[in-house]
């Protein structure tokens, strides 16, 4: 299958086989990575793409099937094998220590001796690829962004041959998304191979240079994604067309939630101080706050959420009533929902079922009477979210760790709209979710917005807010921009007013697709 | 070939409850081994350990007896254990309410209060005392963040020198030969009999009692599913706003309430006066049931039955086949080290590495 017979390819997969209890994740996928490509991999969540990465880096092993790596048979028996072959892997779900600091994180993933003048070459490196790094800080101080410069970092740092990327820009902004992409290309000129695996179709076709598309577990197509458009790559990959969302102008109605010089120390030597923070979210409207993370997002969200609770009640006001003193269940009391960034541990239990989870949250719809839980309202309630929005589970009973990360967030965003909210405030709604699962996800929050319910959506996507809001507004070193309307706006302003808190990337050229 | 653990995908509900079956015949292997080393003959010391002691009449209601203390503070451990809270220290809770408990009784029972109106001061009393004392822990905890599992612990060397002050000093039988113990209870303090020529009494009915309300509890009632999610997933319990301090003071006190009424069970049960030890341990064994039990109240009664047998063996082997009764303590530590290691089961398939497989 290799495009030129006379070179062997770096990785070769044949046949690999993996069955999961009523999922066949992988049906006898073939797979080559020449030297120096950047190969992606496509597919919607569960097309089993995740399990492929995991075979290769020797989390997961195959039922059946044979791996070669520079043409010789090998057996990758754990990532410990992988990382001795020189494979690197980038995980979408993170694998660090909180409690630990970066280069004690990085310091646990490579050999002993490795280890020498760490803290300088994390800096050398992190510097090298505009990866902003510090080495001395806890990785449970940082944000989602943060955290994945450091698994970028600490692969880097190893040297490998061949670097598995398991959706790596979808925290990045687009200045520093281009200048990953610079040093993915330096990779792969000096002879590193790349596995590039994303839902984003307009950063394929500008990077790689060869596709392989999987849909429920089996090669579909092979393709140059360069000589495609991102309308037949989509098709490729869900097999149909894509939904489009529909946006219909709206007038915004009365302010729903109001935030009024909203000050909130830092709680710890690496976060963000919120320093007077004002803006509004009408009925019938969605706000976009756009923003590199770590400048404050965190800090922000824990103060809407309830999270974290302020002495002034009245920084930020729901609906008319001051609620910033209120934890978190009286404000969904008043009429909050609030999808997280993080699905697993935090919107979700993970070890528990869709039906518990579902009441984690939604206490109303007679879900509870009297302190005790109505099991079979928490259940229909489950399944009505389900259906909604084709959460693809075995039911209220599916364990929620068991869903893929795309499928678990729309059963997250299902369940939070599921209880009528009036103010919806949502994190990163879309990240690490497919395509055709995003879309799906932008017009709910839209049809929410018609309905009258104030959005507040926090995002590093700039594409998707600019698609979806009404009003854009940044965030930057815990300030936040005046809120514009996104017809009089444009992505190069907002680029730079987000690349504003980190002047080292202002030089970068700004382009935007899509 | 290499054995290696493989991540299930999901939990395996077979391997829940094949867990505890599986340690306890390694358990039963570790035993065969030891009464082989004694040079004893195993299968006599099995007979004498597990057969011997419930063999009679007598015998079945002596297992009952110990089982009922044991799943009543497991009970209560197990609701503060499903939310992280590590209440170590329920042997100085129990102390502590067999305490108030035998002091209600010794200063009211002579009066001729009814048994109707004595008993049930008696547990007020006991199950007060109980929380108080795993109040502190709880305190120290939210106000200080100290570690509940310390001072729980340490709070129970506290409560038995208290409990042992009183008996050798102002509480002492001043007919009792100097010994240091209170005077035995009057009737009316005692807890009515439930089997006759036996030593099992109405304290079992109230034991299965808390038992049925705690799973109410865990399983229905809105605050105890709170309780399971913080402990699965603290992070997703600060996103719904459930109350971490909440979680701590009612883990501890349930806890502690449990304990206390375990105490003046067995004060007005097989006991029948204030000695200065109370329990044979009941507080710390109740730890093991609570776990080997899953934290599942039902699956608690049966996992104190099985403790209680291994008491009882104990003791059967102790006068049968003259081996140390810390052969008890054995089987105890045998048994949670066995169900630990099981529990890998749960989440991971072990798995055969095969060579290279070649296409």
């Amino acid at each position: 299958m290799a495009d030129s017979p006379a070179v062997v390819p770096r990785l070769a997969l044949r046949g690999i086989t993996k069955r999961y209890p009523g999922v066949l994740a992988n049906d006898h996928v073939d797979l080559d990575v020449l030297p120096g490509e950047i190969h992606a991999v496509l597919g919607e969540n569960g097309a089993g793409k995740s399990t492929l990465m995991k075979i290769i880096y020797g989390i997961v092993e195959p039922d059946a099937g044979a791996i070669r790596w520079e043409g010789e048979p090998v057996q990758i028996a754990s990532p410990a094998r992988a990382r001795k072959l020189g494979i690197g892997m980038v995980f979408q779900h993170f694998s660090l220590f909180e409690t630990l600091t970066v280069a004690d994180n990085i310091r646990l993933a490579l050999e002993p001796g490795q280890a020498r003048q760490l803290r300088q070459r994390i800096r050398d490196i992190s510097s090298r690829y505009g990866l902003a790094l510090t080495p001395a800080r806890r990785v449970h101080t940082m944000s989602v962004g943060e955290r994945q410069r450091v698994e970028i970092v600490r692969c880097l740092l190893q040297k490998p041959r061949l670097l598995i990327m398991d959706e790596p820009t979808s925290v990045l902004t687009p200045q520093a998304t281009l200048r990953l992409f610079e040093t993915l290309r330096m990779l792969a000129g000096g002879g590193v191979s790349i596995l590039y695996i994303s839902h984003k179709l307009d950063e394929i076709r500008a990077l790689c240079t060869r596709a392989t598309v999987l849909r429920a577990g089996r090669v579909t197509g092979e393709c140059d994604p360069r000589r495609e458009t991102t309308a037949s790559l989509a098709r490729m990959m869900i097999g149909g067309e894509l939904p489009h969302t529909v946006h219909r102008e709206a007038p915004a109605g009365a302010p729903a939630l109001r935030v009024h010089r909203l000050d909130v120390p830092a709680d710890d030597p690496f976060g963000t101080r919120l320093a007077g923070i004002s803006f509004e979210v009408r009925e019938g409207e969605i706000l976009g706050i756009a923003g590199v993370s770590g400048n404050g997002q965190k800090e922000l969200l824990a103060a809407l959420s309830g999270e974290r609770t302020l002495a002034r009640g009245d920084a930020v006001t729901l609906c008319g009533a001051p609620v910033a003193s209120l934890d978190p269940l009286a404000r969904r009391r008043l009429g909050l929902a609030f999808i997280p960034e993080d699905r697993l541990g935090r919107g979700a239990v993970p070890e528990m079922s869709l039906a518990d989870n579902a009441l984690l949250t939604a206490r109303g719809d007679g879900n509870v009477a009297h302190g005790f839980i109505r099991a079979r309202s928490v259940v229909a309630f489950a399944k009505r979210t389900i259906a909604a929005f084709g959460v693809k589970a075995s039911g209220p009973d599916a364990v929620a760790r068991t869903l893929s990360g795309g499928n678990l967030q729309k059963f997250i965003v299902g369940r939070e709209i599921g209880q009528c909210p009036k103010v919806l405030i949502a994190a990163q709604p879309t990240w690490g979710v497919d395509v055709g699962a995003a879309a799906q996800i932008r017009q709910a929050l839209i049809d929410l917005r018609e309905r009258g319910v104030a959005v507040l959506v926090v995002s590093e996507e700039l594409d998707e807010l600019i698609e979806i809001c009404d009003r854009l507004a940044v965030i930057a070193q815990g300030r936040l921009s005046p809120a514009k309307a996104v017809r009089e706006t444009s992505a190069e302003e907002i680029g730079l007013l987000m690349a504003g808190a980190t002047p080292r990337e202002t030089h970068a050229p700004v382009v935007i697709t899509g | 070939m290499k054995l290696r653990l493989e991540a299930r995908p999901a939990p395996s509900r077979l391997a829940v409850w094949a867990a505890p079956l599986i340690a306890a015949l390694a358990t039963l292997a570790v035993g065969f081994v030891v009464f082989s080393a004694f040079g004893k003959n195993p299968f006599a010391a099995f007979d004498a350990f597990f057969i011997a002691p419930i063999a009679t009449r007598y015998g079945v209601a002596e297992l009952f007896l110990k089982a009922s203390p044991l799943m009543l503070i497991a009970t209560g451990l197990a609701i503060g254990y499903r939310a992280n809270v590590w209440n170590i220290g329920a042997e100085g809770q129990l102390t502590l309410g067999a305490l108030a408990g035998g002091g209600v009784a010794l200063a009211f029972g002579e009066r001729e209060w009814p048994a109707a109106a004595l008993l049930p001061a008696m547990f007020v009393a006991g199950a007060l005392a109980g929380m108080l004392w795993a109040a502190i822990p709880a305190w120290l905890r939210t106000r200080f963040n100290a570690n509940e599992i310390l001072t729980s612990l340490m709070l129970v060397y506290v409560a038995t020198l208290l409990l042992s002050w009183l008996v050798h000093g102002p509480w002492r039988d001043p007919e009792g030969y100097n010994f240091p113990q209170s005077k035995l209870f009057a009737a009316n303090a005692m807890l009515p009999i439930l089997w006759p020529e036996t030593r099992l009494n109405a304290g079992l009915l109230l034991a299965l009692a808390i038992v049925a309300l705690a799973w109410l509890f865990v399983r229905r009632h809105i605050v105890g599913f709170e309780m399971r999610v913080a402990g699965l997933s603290p992070g997703a319990a600060h996103y719904a706003g459930i109350s971490w301090r909440r979680n701590v003071w009612l883990g501890m006190l349930a806890g502690g309430a449990c304990a206390g009424l375990a105490g003046v069970s067995e004060a007005a049960g097989p006991i029948g006066q204030l000695l200065p030890s109370m329990s044979p341990g009941y507080g710390f064994a109740a730890i093991i049931v609570a776990f080997v039990g899953r934290l599942h109240p039902a699956a608690i009664v049966l996992a104190s039955l099985l403790m209680s047998l291994l008491y009882l063996g104990g003791e059967s082997a102790q006068v049968n086949l003259a081996l140390p009764s810390a052969v008890t303590g054995l089987f105890e530590g045998t048994l949670l080290f066995f169900l630990l290691a099981a529990d890998v089961l749960v989440n991971y398939r072990p798995r055969i590495a095969r060579a290279a497989k070649r296409a």
